[in-house]
């Protein structure tokens, strides 16, 4: 087998893998930029208790409504932001440190979700929902990943000041404008929409994977905001095309590969990323002058 | 002189314990006043108070002609998140905020003002550090450099100089003085009476009440500095209401 059989074939061959392809593509340029922000706003617990909370949305929209896209995607959308907001809010309210709201209520639309969707759907459809079905994205889901790409990415360009302000220096926003609020509800905003469409092709326990995991890489590689969110997305890329191969050749459900991969990249730059890996200090740079 | 700011009865302070009690008084435009007094002793509450951040809980604070949004103010310990991957430029670029908003340009007549700032506090060099690799000195001027470029008539310092180096402490001061200079406004919380000596004409010493006000010779004196020292002390929760608010 040639290296082009081995790396381009199985997508010229098969239209499942082409549509599996140009879905992670958009998935990973909407997911990669917005994952980058969450994750320096340390907001990547909230992000996997939204994706989470996705579950019993999506499954309510099933139960209703079967297996209408614009039903689950509504009604994940909606529970991912109930979520957001109520942990927030619970965290205002009360002593409790957000990050313990968040497990709990991650853990209570997790066992929702299972509960629900078992009560209409059998085990095919609990695994479709719990891992999704990148192999098997038809044109709504691809129209759907494709519209919250564009938006996240235009959004995005609208909100930057205001959002990277606030992350920065929220008390500076805070005396010279009202902006900051609006910014951040918006954000969350954008995050539910990317995990809504990442449930598509990732499923509820993985679709944070594709937010979180190139974030992380993109911080061992650089230290400057607009290069970490290039890297992101690239990774992103890069973690579902290898996912897709490794899934093609082996056999490995393609979802988990693609993350599996992502890990793998992660792991390869916390040991050799320029910015902080751990073996970078092992190859001999001289100190500079100032 | 006009005054920029006028305190009137004012009580200010946080769930129901006032950190400033029944301040009045006047902050002339153009004043450059240095606001002194133990810990505890409602500084940095009059300053929040000031900028909109606190509500009074009874008196009233009057501008004179300028909105507590307009107004440039160094908060103590800033809640800069310090690993956020952003240069010394952009947040330096932050004061012009006013002007540009989320959208607006910065074009070149910005550029240059952004740079005039960065170089007035001495930082020209460190545009593209990252402020994660600042020191405390370091950083201090570029906060000052943000306040620079926020062009604001009045300028509310909290406690700028703690734990900072003393060349930017002077460095910085010679900034304070030239606001001074250009007819700004000036409130600084310090503790350094020696530098309140030095560069402050005015001085309100506080000890949750208003100990004395006016012109430094007359406010820094032991018997105030005593009679201040006695004042302050821990919120008590059983402390009866207060006799003055009540008549």
């Amino acid at each position: 087998m040639t290296l082009s059989d081995f790396l381009v074939s199985p997508f010229v061959e098969f239209e499942f893998m082409r549509r599996a392809l140009v879905g992670v593509v958009a998935l990973a340029v909407g997911a990669g930029p917005v994952g980058v922000l969450l994750m320096l706003r340390r907001m990547s617990l909230m992000g996997d208790a939204m994706a989470h909370a996705i579950l019993p949305g999506a499954a309510i929209g099933y139960l209703l409504f079967g297996l209408s896209l614009m039903a689950m995607a509504s009604g994940g959308l909606i529970a991912g932001l109930a979520v957001a907001l109520l942990a927030g809010g619970v965290a205002r309210a009360t002593e409790m440190k957000e990050d313990a709201s968040l497990a709990a209520m991650f853990l209570l639309s997790l066992a929702l979700g299972v509960a629900i969707v078992s009560l209409r759907g059998n085990n095919i459809d609990l695994l479709h929902f719990l891992f999704g079905s990148v192999l098997a994205l038809d044109n709504e889901a691809l129209m759907l990943i494709a519209t919250v790409a564009t938006l996240s990415l235009v959004t995005l360009a609208l909100i930057w000041r205001p959002l990277v302000l606030e992350s920065v220096d929220p008390g500076f926003l805070r005396s010279v404008s009202r902006a900051g609020g609006p910014a951040h509800i918006i954000f969350l905003g954008l995050v539910a929409l990317n995990l809504v469409g990442g449930f598509q092709a990732l499923g509820t326990l993985l679709a944070v994977g594709i937010m979180i995991v190139p974030a992380v890489i993109s911080r061992f590689w650089s230290r400057d905001l607009t290069a970490m969110i290039v890297i992101a997305a690239v990774a992103g890329i890069l973690s579902g095309y290898i996912g897709l191969l490794l899934s093609f050749q082996s056999g490995l459900a393609a979802g988990p590969a693609i993350i599996l991969v992502a890990g793998l990249l992660y792991c390869g730059s916390v040991l050799f990323g320029r910015c902080g890996g751990l073996l970078r200090p092992l190859l001999p740079r001289r100190p500079l002058e100032a | 002189m006009a005054s920029l700011l006028q305190f009137r009865d004012l009580t200010l302070g946080y769930d129901r314990h006032p950190a400033i009690h029944h301040l009045s008084g006047v902050v002339e435009a153009g004043s450059l006043t240095a606001v002194v007094g133990p810990n505890g002793a409602g500084k940095s509450t009059l300053f929040k108070g000031i900028v909109g951040l606190l509500r009074p809980h009874g008196g009233m604070i009057e501008y004179g002609g300028i909105a507590p949004v307009d107004i440039a103010y160094l908060p103590q310990a800033a809640e800069i998140d310090r690993s956020f991957p952003i240069h010394v430029y952009d947040l330096v670029a932050m004061g012009l905020w006013r002007r540009i908003g989320a959208f607006g340009c910065i074009g070149k007549l910005e550029r240059g003002k952004i740079d005039g700032a960065i170089a007035a506090v001495g930082l020209t060099g460190f545009e593209l550090r990252q402020i994660a690799a600042l020191s405390g000195g370091q950083m201090q001027r570029a906060l000052f450099a943000r306040l620079l470029l926020q062009d604001s008539r009045l300028i509310v310092l909290d406690e700028p100089f703690n734990a900072i180096d003393d060349k930017t402490v002077a460095d910085l001061t010679d900034l304070i003085r030239r606001w001074h200079r250009e007819g700004r406004t000036v409130l600084a919380a310090l503790h350094d009476f020696d530098l309140v000596r030095r560069h402050f004409p005015q001085t309100l010493l506080l000890a949750r009440e208003p100990v004395a006000w006016g012109e430094t010779g007359r406010v820094l004196t032991v018997e105030h500095l005593m009679k201040a020292r006695r004042m302050s002390g821990a919120f008590d929760e059983r402390e009866a209401e207060c006799s003055v608010a009540a008549e």
